[in-house]
């Protein structure tokens, strides 16, 4: 999946949860992406090229990759 | 059910909660205080004759041939405009009555053309029946005096006529139109021997007359002045079926009036609790697609886009479907398959083509078109409230002091309860209209909202966070059922962020364009008018702040405590039909049936036991997805049921790319579409007409769609879907939908106590229909919200990266119009064309002026996406800056301009707004061009050009 689509969709969701705070919104964007994203999804973004996601979302993103490797299922 | 028409109790009912008790005839009658004799006779059995009467408009008393007597009261009353009275004693049939009603009707026929035999309207008209039921036997007067019967018929509409000289002037279509439609496009021109039916001016017909075709009229006219154009044609009726229309998201329910197979016409059903008997233009008469030249009957299959189609048998194409899903998912996993529901399908289909696709493809990666309109409504209420519905009945707005209208435009998208809402503002409700153009609820006769917010597309957040903050900042918040209803402690976050001065009407003017004063005054409106209630439309979710505006209006709703009651609550008024009902069914790749994530393994769990399969854990691809992962080679296969995502969804480039790049698009539907240029495998779907099933409108009511002739294609659609899920090994063995429908209840609680037995016996239900709503619920969160506490959440204003600049220095917003339906598949095959052959570009007088455009003016729309061109409409309906155009022509292809942005909870698209450019242009652009080629070519069909040859 084309990065630079994924990265965009990422930062734009933790944007989304800014105003909650900074701790609670990584988590209400890696849960979301978690529930939302499609395995390949997850995957490419994981194995990308992470430069250019916000700090928020990069931390979120550290939380997805922590549950895709703890869920078989999520592996593509 | 054999051909009996509808009954009339002549007036409408009365809501009053005291009775009285009255003597018809001898016969005691209780009805509500309120109630005419007329209606009060008709519910006991009688039926006092009647022309200028009718119960779905007010008592006019104008024809004086339902005259009464009543025992102490002097005179003889019209029974029409005469209240019910306790203890009254009433006669309806004596000889001074009977002298004075044969006197009436001598008068009227002798002015009406005595063609009985050889009238359409034959054994079907109110005017002949009271002759007979006074006992006319001669005119005395003769029929060679002054008379109307020479006037000329008005042929101008294409779905009804009008023939004045069968008119009688007893004004029931100019009152239906003002009291049932509100439009107010009919009067009585003239005086005395002159008056007449007049469409407006003298100038108007029917055609160019501001009537919106509804069908009020025809209904209401008691001869046969105004007719549908079928009943000349092929006759009356001989039965009639009441089915649910396949249109809009209020879901109104029609008597399909049938001769043998053929349809003469549909009538709405009185008893309908969506639409309360009355129509639209499109539901009403625009069903002729079901028999055009262009619907596609047989199965056809091509092994490459660039062949012609070959017909196949049933057998072949469902044969060579099952081994190209087969062969690709050995090849390449199962979740390079996926498939779309379809929101224009019932329940029961759209709850089978994701069960083929979670149990038999594999995978997850169902989806809907839902996702391209109201999945941010899915996503926000059920964030805020804990169900993903609007909350009220359409009932409801009839208790409504203030009603918010944003990002919906009912009158042209559901112009039944669009009807039903100026109801309540002739009756003094107050409106606040936020949308960028100045919509007809904002001004039409009889109606001007209170006020009207203008905004920039793009900032609707913006412009509800000053909402909230004026209801905060200035005390106005519901306090007390906050503390009761929500988490306070959120509201107080909430709160605290709303009454920051950044969120202030005067701080973000510039942004909103919104004059402060004017978010101010709406705000107080709102909050302290009574009932307030929000409805909103795609305005609101197709942005890329889809779901935080679906938040932002949860909030405004909880900060004014108006949820939980009649009047008040937050209504998304759904697109098409079934959208509720196909996000109901589990169509979203994210969740099963009734909202319940994939990711559950309870709730998996009972599917799982259910279907004998093991489902996948992880969600699937949402349809925008779906393309990128097909472009990116790991999506390679589609089945798409009633959808066209090549005309529908946004950056059409993009969504060509995709489909192109798929080994297998399998295409279900009715018509070769735009998707279907793409496609390998078309499988011919059936009508609305054709089968069985429920749709669930946008008042979450489940009402049943009845078959009344068999399929063109030989196949419902659930019987198609469940013939490929056969071929690919599935043990489906349904005999009716009513079993598929047992199945979704059996899975699905909000649905635990439906049946079809109930909805036969019902009518309609409204969901949940469990153990705790028995019998539905028409109010949604009446004791607490379905989540517990309602949750506030912060929704600060983030403006879109789509940026108008020197390229593109105007904003285009697309929308829809009342005769033409979605991609106008259907309506584009309908006389609806007459009032909307082609999408037109609404442009500003100044914004036309600078770039030297005039009405009617070809022009060049370019957006950094594509680009398209078509004609200009200059109005001021558009601010300067702002241009609007719709999407029902695939030759127009508005999609092209739009972009890839969407919304960040749900990726539904940024239709509403995009930064384009406009230029004058004398002719179709070379993507036009090349692709009315490619449409030309992807629609050969193998014999048809031998044929030709």
């Amino acid at each position: 999946m084309e990065i630079d689509r994924l990265t965009y969709m990422a930062n734009q969701i933790a944007r989304a949860f800014e105003p909650q705070g900074y701790e609670k919104a990584v988590q209400e964007a890696a849960t979301h992406i978690i529930k939302f994203w499609d395995p390949r999804m997850k995957k490419s973004m994981l194995e990308g090229d992470r430069s250019g996601l916000t700090p928020l979302a990069a931390e979120a993103m550290g939380k997805v990759e922590a549950y895709v490797a703890e869920h078989a299922a999520s592996a593509w | 059910m054999g051909y009996e028409p509808q009954a009339d109790f002549g007036t409408p009912a009365s809501n009053s909660e005291k009775l009285v008790t009255l003597t018809i005839d001898g016969r005691t009658v209780t009805v509500p205080e309120g109630t005419s004799l007329m209606r009060a006779a008709a519910e006991c059995g009688g039926n006092i004759p009647k022309l200028c009467a009718t119960d779905s408009v007010k008592s006019f008393g104008s024809c004086r041939l339902c005259l009464v007597e009543v025992d102490g009261m002097r005179g003889t009353p019209a029974s029409c405009t005469t209240p019910a009275a306790e203890g009254m004693k009433v006669h309806t049939q004596t000889p001074r009555l009977e002298k004075l009603r044969k006197g009436v009707m001598e008068l009227y026929i002798s002015d009406h053309p005595l063609d009985c035999l050889t009238c359409s309207d034959n054994n079907d008209c109110e005017l002949q029946d009271n002759a007979a039921a006074v006992g006319l036997r001669e005119v005395r007067y003769g029929y060679n005096g002054d008379n109307h019967l020479g006037l000329a018929t008005d042929f101008s509409n294409p779905y009804f006529d009008f023939d004045p000289s069968k008119c009688i002037v007893c004004s029931r279509c100019v009152r239906a139109c003002d009291e049932v439609q509100g439009t107010l496009a009919l009067t009585i021109d003239g005086r005395g021997f002159g008056s007449k039916v007049s469409a407006g001016l003298a100038s108007d017909d029917f055609l160019s007359s501001e009537c919106v075709s509804c069908g009020a009229c025809v209904q209401a006219c008691p001869t046969a002045t105004l007719q549908e154009k079928p009943m000349k044609e092929i006759g009356k009726p001989e039965r009639a079926v009441v089915t649910t229309c396949a249109y809009c998201g209020v879901g109104c329910t029609f008597r399909a009036e049938m001769r043998g197979e053929q349809l003469v016409r549909m009538v709405p059903w009185k008893d309908g609790k969506a639409n309360r008997g009355h129509s639209c233009v499109k539901g009403r008469f625009a069903w002729g697609y079901a028999n055009h030249k262009d619907r596609i009957t047989k199965p056809m299959i091509r092994k490459s886009i660039d062949d012609p189609w070959q017909e196949v048998s049933w057998e072949e194409v469902i044969a060579y479907t099952a081994s190209e899903l087969k062969r690709i998912k050995a090849s390449h996993g199962a979740r390079a398959l996926g498939g779309i529901t379809s929101s224009r399908c019932t329940n029961e289909e759209a709850f089978l083509v994701q069960k083929l696709v979670r149990a038999g493809f594999g995978s997850n990666n169902t989806d809907t078109c839902a996702r391209v309109c109201h999945s941010p409504t899915g996503f926000g209420l059920s964030t805020a409230f804990g169900t993903s519905a609007g909350t009220q009945d359409f009932d409801s707005v009839m208790d409504s002091d203030v009603i918010l209208i944003i990002g919906a435009n009912p009158t042209d998208g559901h112009p039944v309860f669009a009807s039903r809402m100026k109801r309540r503002l002739r009756q003094g409700a107050k409106l606040i209209v936020i949308d960028p153009r100045r919509i007809d609820m904002v001004r039409s006769p009889h109606i001007n909202a209170d006020f009207h917010l203008p905004l920039q597309p793009g900032t609707n957040v913006a412009v509800l966070t000053a909402l909230a903050h004026v209801i905060v900042t200035e005390g106005l918040a519901a306090e007390a059922f906050i503390k009761e209803r929500c988490d306070w402690d959120e509201y107080q976050e909430w709160a605290e962020f709303v009454s920051q001065e950044k969120n202030s009407p005067e701080f973000l003017e510039p942004v909103t364009r919104v004059k402060a004063e004017d978010i101010r005054g709406a705000a107080r409106l709102f909050a302290t008018g009574g009932n307030g209630a929000i409805y909103y439309g795609l305005g609101v979710t197709e942005h890329s702040q889809g779901s935080s505006t679906v938040l932002a209006i949860a909030n405004l709703a909880m900060v004014t405590g108006n949820i939980g009651r009649r009047g008040v609550g937050v209504n998304p008024l759904r697109g098409q039909n079934n959208v509720q009902g196909s996000c109901d069914m589990g169509s979203f790749p994210h969740e099963l049936s009734g909202y319940r994530h994939i990711s559950d393994a309870n709730v998996r769990k009972q599917f799982e036991d259910d279907w004998g399969v093991t489902l996948d854990p992880e969600p699937g691809l949402r349809i925008p997805n779906m393309l990128d992962a097909a472009v990116d080679g790991t999506f390679r296969a589609i089945y798409i049921q009633g959808e066209d995502i090549l005309q529908s969804d946004p950056n059409t480039h993009h969504v060509a790319a995709g489909l192109k790049a798929m080994e297998c698009v399998i295409v279900h539907d009715l018509f070769l579409n735009e998707t279907a240029n793409y496609a390998h495998i078309f499988l011919p779907g059936s009508t609305f007409l054709e089968k069985d099933g429920t749709f669930t409108n946008a008042e979450r009511r489940i009402q049943p769609v009845r078959k009344v002739m068999e399929p063109a294609n030989g196949y419902a659609d659930w019987e198609i879907t469940q013939l490929v899920a056969q071929a690919i090994g599935l043990d489906w063995n349904y005999t009716h939908p009513s079993e598929i429908l047992d199945e979704i209840a059996r899975l699905t609680p909000t649905f635990a106590g439906v049946s079809w037995e109930r909805l036969e016996r019902d009518g309609s239900l409204q969901w949940p229909v469990n153990e705790k709503f028995p019998d539905g619920a028409p109010i949604m969160h009446v004791d607490g919200f379905v989540r517990g506490k309602g949750r506030f959440v912060v929704t600060d204003y983030v403006p879109t990266d789509e940026k108008t600049g020197p390229r593109f220095p105007l904003l285009l917003t697309t929308g829809r119009i009342l005769s033409q339906y979605n991609v106008g598949a259907q309506t584009r095959r309908t006389g609806n064309v007459a009032w909307h052959p082609e999408d037109l570009l609404e442009m500003h007088p100044v914004d036309a002026e600078d770039r030297g455009l005039k009405d009617g003016d070809w022009a060049r729309l370019a957006s950094r996406a594509g680009e398209t061109t078509l004609r200009v409409q200059v109005t001021d309906r558009v601010a300067p800056g702002v241009v609007y155009t719709t999407f029902h022509h695939p030759a127009t292809q508005a999609n092209v301009i739009t972009t890839e942005f969407s919304d960040w909870a749900t990726n539904c698209p940024e239709y509403k707004v995009t930064a384009v450019q406009i230029t004058p242009s004398n002719g179709p652009t070379d993507w036009q061009e090349e692709y009315e080629e490619l449409s030309r070519r992807s629609r050969r069909i193998a014999h048809e050009i031998q044929a030709a040859e």
